[in-house]
């Protein structure tokens, strides 16, 4: 039987990775993902797991070991937030380069300045183009379920490729939440033993890792890089699929939220789906109106053709970011979600709002504005307020 | 378990070892880096199998060009300036897989890194990884600067040397700064061994502290002076010479320090003037005009006042 909880998002990978058990987890404490390591460091000091932690003194060498422990042999994951990340930069292309099927739990968080501990995508986002698989999270049930699944893609011999677990900073990571645990024998068997095929301690093999290769072969592993992502596509879904038939619960690239009839839809990553999902009960409980929700889970690699014919059939779609790409144009969700329906002749008006930067609130009646602009970009064929700040102070 | 550094020298036999680095490496003709590399690695008993970690630099770029490799260990380069953590990563690894039953074999882990990723970028890492005590050998081949992007200014850099970014000039005597005494730094995080040592004639001094630094359990740490002709301006076949002139004059000091015991390994019997190590070299060929006449005492006067407290923490 599965066991019901109530977990905060941190508990929650947390619990997944004591579950996991794996060999190596390299961490330096940061708001608000320094919880996670706590809990591991817990579980270690009371014989429940048999996981080396090492106390890096920095995220750069978090990641910097991370990468040794992987390509030693080592299942081996690690975990932070913001500016954290952004000192583990270099070491996320390394990683993804190497082939290395780390698994790292990001709890999004605003990259400085100013400084600020709360939610938006910036973090993540800024690491979009790093070679590394990206899961986001509305819940802490998906949280949990999306660490779990990030093993078996990961590690697929096929993908060998990082993976990014996403939450949202103290929304999702410091909320508690009822939640449905697996239990540990069936992660377990879900999640495997981790057998790499090449790695430095193999006693069988000598070789060698983090080459000097130049123009005559660079352009090779980067053309591989991309056959991972582009495979990885359906090893996420295989995963998802088998997770569903352990849990019942379901997952793929996005969630589609009301959008079999739906004639205005949002396209929105993270925890303000929630939000987004009780703004469309309301609208359609009240006026009827057909509004809708995509919820964006895989943003690398990035499911383009999914989402243009998810959006095939609305009026309009207001595609809302977390975080800035300061192109003065559109932010990183809003990009790669208009190419995709430009790419599919797409007929409806597109309009591209930021939202929830450094944590600023979003709410219902935010999201019902949205719907009643989309009803109205249908209505006059104008777009409203082209890469507004909703919420922005006055 | 018998130390295996306490067997004595025998300098042909140690010489016929099988080489661990590969020749066919790109590194230049009178590279000290390379000598220091073949030398440590040498010290590994043969049979006995090692993970060889390594900073960017001209080392790494010279020796593992894709797709060849000069090594016949395993290898991992990760990036410039965390060469110990990314060493922390794979030796935690090895505890831990062992601890499982995943592996049955022992390893040792050496990591090599230039006085720029070792003095400099890679200071916090090395500083960590050492303070956390992960059982591997961190070797800084010290050439005093930033040699694989021509020559550019380091904390390892002597007084007065002209660089790239300290150059000579009208009105500059090149660097302004002394150098950081790394060694010292990584003997006060009471690592159970840290060795200074550069090229002797018989290679006894290094190729011992190689030894004792692979086999004794824990972190240790080993810098050696490892010139470059082309950054210090020499002939490659004087690079021997320059070793010996540089603890001749007590410009660089050969010492261990083993379980925060200081150990004086040489002491010359005739102490030459700085004057003899400076001379040949290139960088230092400024010091030699007379306008500059008055550097070459000061110089002397920091090589003295590091010579005598060196050896007073070694009484």
């Amino acid at each position: 039987m599965a066991i019901r909880e109530r977990l905060s998002g941190n508990e929650a990978v947390a619990y997944a990775i004591k579950q996991i058990n794996p060999d190596v987890m390299p961490a330096f404490p940061i708001t608000p993902s320094t919880e996670i390591p706590q809990y591991m460091a817990n579980y270690i000091a009371n014989g429940e797991i048999d996981t080396e932690f090492i106390h890096v003194e920095s995220e750069h060498s978090a990641m910097s070991a991370t990468v040794g422990a992987s390509a030693a042999g080592a299942r081996a994951v690690t975990a932070t937030s913001s500016c954290g990340m952004a000192l583990m930069w270099e070491e996320l292309y390394v990683a993804a380069s190497n082939r290395l099927p780390i698994v790292l739990a990001l709890v999004n968080r605003a990259l400085s300045g100013p400084i600020n501990i709360n939610a938006d995508h910036s973090d993540s986002m800024g690491a979009r183009d790093s070679g590394w698989i990206q899961i986001y999270a509305e819940s802490n049930q998906e949280v949990y379920d999306n660490y779990i699944q990030a093993f078996p893609i990961a590690e697929n011999k096929n993908v060998h490729l990082p993976v990014m677990v996403c939450q949202d900073g103290f929304i999702t990571s410091h909320g508690v939440e009822n939640i449905m645990l697996i239990e540990d024998d069936k992660v377990k068997e879900f999640v495997g033993e981790y057998k790499p095929e090449h790695y430095l301690l193999n006693a069988d093999e000598r070789i060698a890792i983090g080459p000097y290769a130049v123009s005559n072969y660079y352009m090779e592993t980067k053309r591989g890089q991309r056959q991972a992502m582009l495979d990885a596509r359906a090893v996420i879904l295989e995963v998802a699929e088998k997770f569903e038939k352990m849990t019942g619960r379901k997952y793929g690239f996005f969630e589609e939220y009301r959008m079999d009839d739906a004639e205005y839809a949002i396209v929105i990553i993270g925890s303000a789906a929630g939000t987004c999902k009780a703004s469309i009960e309301h609208i359609r409980n009240t006026t009827g109106k057909k509004v809708g929700l995509i919820k964006v889970r895989v943003f690398r690699p990035f499911p383009e053709e999914e989402i243009a014919r998810a959006l095939a059939n609305v009026k309009a779609v207001a595609i809302m970011d977390r975080s800035e790409m300061f192109a003065g144009t559109s932010g990183p969700l809003g990009a790669e979600v208009r190419a995709a329906m430009y790419q599919a002749h797409a007929k409806a008006e597109v309009v591209n709002y930021f939202y929830g930067l450094g944590g600023r609130d979003i709410t219902v009646s935010d999201f019902e504005r949205v719907y009643e602009n989309l009803e109205k970009m249908a209505e006059t064929h104008t777009v409203i307020g082209m890469y507004d700040y909703i919420g922005l102070r006055k | 378990m018998e130390q295996v550094w306490e067997k004595a020298y025998n300098f042909k036999e140690v010489m016929n070892k099988p080489e661990r680095l590969a020749g066919g490496h790109r590194m230049c003709a009178g590279c000290g880096g390379t000598v220091t590399v073949r030398t440590v690695l040498r010290a590994l008993e043969e049979g006995d199998r090692a993970v060889i970690g390594n900073a960017t630099g001209c080392l790494e770029v010279s020796s593992f060009m894709y797709p060849y490799t000069a090594y016949e260990d395993s290898y991992i380069h990760n990036a410039f300036e965390n060469a110990g953590a990314t060493l922390s990563g794979v030796e935690t690894a090895y505890r831990v897989l062992k601890k499982k039953g995943k592996i049955k074999e022992n390893f040792k882990f050496i990591t090599f890194g230039g006085d720029g990723g070792t003095y400099d970028i890679g200071f916090q890492s090395l500083s960590g990884a050492m303070e956390r005590g992960h059982d591997m050998v961190y070797v800084c081949y010290d050439n005093g600067a930033y040699m694989n992007t021509g020559t550019q200014r380091s904390s390892a850099t002597p007084q007065y040397a002209d660089t790239t970014t300290t150059p000579a000039g009208k009105i500059s005597t090149g660097k302004v700064q002394v150098r950081k005494d790394l060694a010292a730094i990584i003997a006060e995080h009471h690592v159970p061994y840290v060795g200074q040592s550069t090229f002797t004639a018989n290679f006894k001094d290094l190729y011992t502290k190689a030894q004792k630094a692979i086999y004794t359990p824990g972190p240790a740490f080993l810098n050696v002076l490892s010139p470059c002709p082309r950054g210090w301006g020499y002939e490659p076949s004087d690079m021997m010479n320059i070793c010996r002139l540089a603890v001749d004059t007590c410009y660089w000091t050969m010492f261990e320090v083993i379980d925060g015991k200081w150990v004086l390994n040489y002491e010359p019997k005739n102490k030459l003037p700085i004057e003899d190590f400076l001379r040949p070299q290139r960088r230092f060929k400024h010091l030699f005009k007379k306008e500059n006449e008055e550097l070459i005492p000061l110089f002397q006067a920091e090589v003295d006042k590091r010579w005598e407290e060196l050896r007073n923490k070694c009484e």
